[in-house]
């Protein structure tokens, strides 16, 4: 006679962390020994910059100065939070809105308006920022992150790879396949999933009934946190432990933030979305949460918010004048499609030269 | 030695592990099991597991991986199992393969190949036999190169792995043991982007490549057509000068391939003859292909591979035009 047989195989669980509130206060027992009052002003700095650049950005591209654009807003602490916790040599593959961890790296502003303003140098980031440029298509740049981060281990070069995902992204199957082998291969990478509530019109809640995003993870064999997006101290604690244990594995981190605007400026969320919703989510907001945390710590002041404003509307408009001097070199699109110039290609270019067909360029 | 496409592809695969560290081969069942033609067959117990290893199954991460490697500093060497399942890898080499060098201005640049077997005649289970060549040539940016013989198989296959470009390698199953060919033991390089003239004609000039070149040259011996083929090797970047200089030699040209014919390889061939050859030409330019539908299952192959009747008849058709 058979018996029938069950017994629990496998429990999951992810864990939720914060250590900044809303209100601005954090315990300094939890606080990553590294993150000092030095660094956190730090981070305040570039999650400006970066909503700075976000609004001029958003300015160009209304006047017809730029294309169509991917902001941040709402999305610094995700952002500068993770960046700050890579270290020299560590790797990021972005989707097409990581612009605060661009900066954080030291990428220049002129290429980044380059990128949109619809140049490919735009996407030449230099090997010292050890980032890959936008990746446009969703969820294919993670597993770019899992060949560069089995690259670095067969290499054995001792960086990590950091990539990032929305949490349309998490819908993907590129996102599975690249948790999957990431965890057979043991390579060294972060998955970051930036979930900003929306993929365009699409909810969260449209996207998965799984209860996080994170728990995807647990089905590749990955361990997995889910933190809050908008508290710029926990992302980098959650990004610095998931870095330092990369030598013995993949680790998945999901960042609750909330995208405060469009998704791009070709879509307008009030059609989708209610004011009531962004709201509730401006309560939360980044940037505020920690200049409280600052000004409590008698770290920061409305002097040195002026001339932290007035110093990123320099650095932001000098960046810009660069990128609109730019003169683009039709031939550049064919002398870069292979490593040689096929002579049916050449005639072209060739064509296309003698025909002046490239008098527009201007 | 004397080695069929088999034995000549892992022989080269074998010559470049050895000669460059960066290089690594992976895919599904590449390792213990040598791949399912055997084509990687003891190249991990002679190489180890780091550099020969198995997959899970994922056609997309593939190739995906294949580019993060490339951008990390390795030189991969991927198989796809089968090219009907490699479609699964097509927003991957079509969105970032083949475009990654441009839009970085060769900031970056993908060293990489991705293997396949392709083609019918071997009486596979559905989705075992396609020729996508057309698909992997069409965006540009990709080098597609399919050998018909083990010399050339080799040789690309050397020369291919010594370029920083993403290379699709596709692997005529039906040719892989088909026959045997005395190659050099030692590594030698097959010129990429360069058709060879397998026989020289007066009367006709033969466009071919992959599975068709075989059956080309038998049917041309057998009715002693004073034929000139050309065998491609290379689909991407396509050797116009060679077939150019030949059509205006002959003034008539037909394409023979095993892919359907619409859309494929024979009407970029046709229109670059009609642009540049086409007022030395005695007869309108001919293609034999298969017909214009997906590969049928393996029983009715013989009523869809073009076969030496269907290419003998096309000769005689061109020949009285």
């Amino acid at each position: 006679m058979g018996v029938l047989l069950i017994e629990k195989v496998f429990e999951g669980t992810v864990n939720y962390m914060r250590l900044l509130d809303e209100q601005g206060n954090a315990d300094a027992l939890f606080m990553p020994k590294d993150l000092d009052d030095k660094k956190a002003v730090e981070m305040y700095r570039w999650m400006s910059l970066t909503r700075a650049a976000d609004a001029k950005m958003l300015s160009l591209q209304r006047q017809g100065r730029a294309d169509t654009y991917a902001p941040s807003l709402g999305e610094e602490a995700t952002q500068v939070g993770s960046a700050m916790a890579m270290r020299k040599g560590d790797i990021f593959t972005p989707n097409f809105r990581q612009h605060g961890v661009y900066f954080v790296r030291g990428w220049d502003l002129v290429s980044w308006f380059l990128y949109w303003k619809g140049y490919e140098e735009g996407c030449i980031v230099p090997k010292e920022v050890g980032g890959m440029p936008y990746i446009v298509p969703v969820g294919t740049q993670m597993v770019h992150g899992m060949g560069i981060a089995f690259a670095q281990k067969y290499l054995n070069t001792g960086a990590a790879v950091v990539s990032y995902v929305g949490d349309g992204g998490t819908s993907e199957g590129d996102f599975y396949e690249a948790m999957n082998f990431a965890g057979v291969y043991k390579v060294p990478q972060v998955f970051i999933i930036e979930n900003n509530q929306w993929a365009i019109s699409v909810p969260r809640s449209r996207q998965s009934v799984a209860k996080t995003l994170a728990q995807k993870g647990i089905a590749a064999g990955l361990p997995c946190i889910q933190v809050d997006g908008n508290d710029v101290f926990a992302v980098y604690k959650a990004t610095q432990e998931a870095l330092n244990n990369a030598r013995s594995g993949p680790t998945v981190i999901e960042c609750l933030t909330y995208r405060m605007t469009m998704h791009t400026t070709a879509d307008d969320p009030a059609k989708y979305r209610s004011d009531d919703e962004v709201n509730a989510w401006k309560e939360k907001d980044p940037l505020d949460r920690l200049g409280k945390y600052l000004r409590k710590k008698g770290l920061w002041d409305d002097k040195k918010e002026q001339k932290l404003a007035s110093d990123n509307l320099e650095e932001i408009d000098g960046a810009v004048e660069k990128a609109e001097k730019f003169k683009p070199d039709p031939k550049s699109m064919f002398e870069n499609v292979y490593s040689f110039m096929p002579q049916t290609l050449k005639e072209e270019m060739d064509a296309a030269e003698a025909n002046d067909f490239w008098q527009e360029k201007e | 030695m004397l080695t069929n496409m088999v034995g000549a592809i892992n022989n080269a695969l074998d010559l470049m592990l050895k000669a460059d560290d960066k290089i690594v081969v992976f895919g599904e069942d590449v390792g213990k099991d040598g791949g399912v033609f055997r084509v990687t067959d003891g190249l991990q117990a002679k190489y180890g597991e780091n550099r020969v290893f198995d997959s899970p199954l994922a056609e997309s991460a593939i190739a995906g991986m294949t580019i993060g490697m490339a951008i990390g500093g390795m030189h991969p060497v991927a198989e796809m199992q089968f090219a009907g399942f490699m479609y699964l890898s097509f927003a991957q080499l079509v969105n970032h393969a083949a475009r990654y060098r441009s839009r970085t201005r060769s900031n970056v640049k993908l060293p990489l190949m991705i293997r396949t077997p392709v083609s019918g005649g071997v009486k596979t289970l559905e989705h075992h036999s396609e020729s996508p060549e057309a698909f992997w040539s069409h965006p540009g940016g990709l080098v597609v190169v399919e050998p018909s013989n083990p010399y050339d198989a080799k040789g690309l296959m050397i020369k291919a792995l010594k370029m920083d470009d993403p290379v699709i390698f596709l692997e005529p199953t039906k040719l892989y043991r088909l026959f045997k060919q005395e190659v050099p033991a030692e590594p030698y390089e097959v010129e990429i982007g360069k058709a060879a003239v397998v026989q020289e004609g007066t009367q006709l000039t033969i466009v071919t490549y992959g599975t068709m070149v075989p059956l080309v040259k038998d049917v041309v011996a057998k009715k002693k057509t004073d034929a000139e083929i050309i065998d491609l090797r290379t689909i991407n970047p396509l050797d116009e000068a060679t077939i150019i200089g030949s059509a205006k030699k002959t003034g008539r040209v037909m394409i023979v391939h095993e892919a359907p014919l619409s859309f494929g390889v024979g009407a970029e061939i046709a229109a670059r003859v009609a642009e540049k050859a086409i007022f030395e030409l005695d007869a309108p330019v001919m293609r034999v292909a298969s017909p214009s539908f997906p590969y049928p299952f393996p029983s009715y192959e013989k009523f869809y591979l073009p076969n030496a009747t269907k290419v003998s008849q096309a000769i005689d058709k061109i020949l009285q035009e």
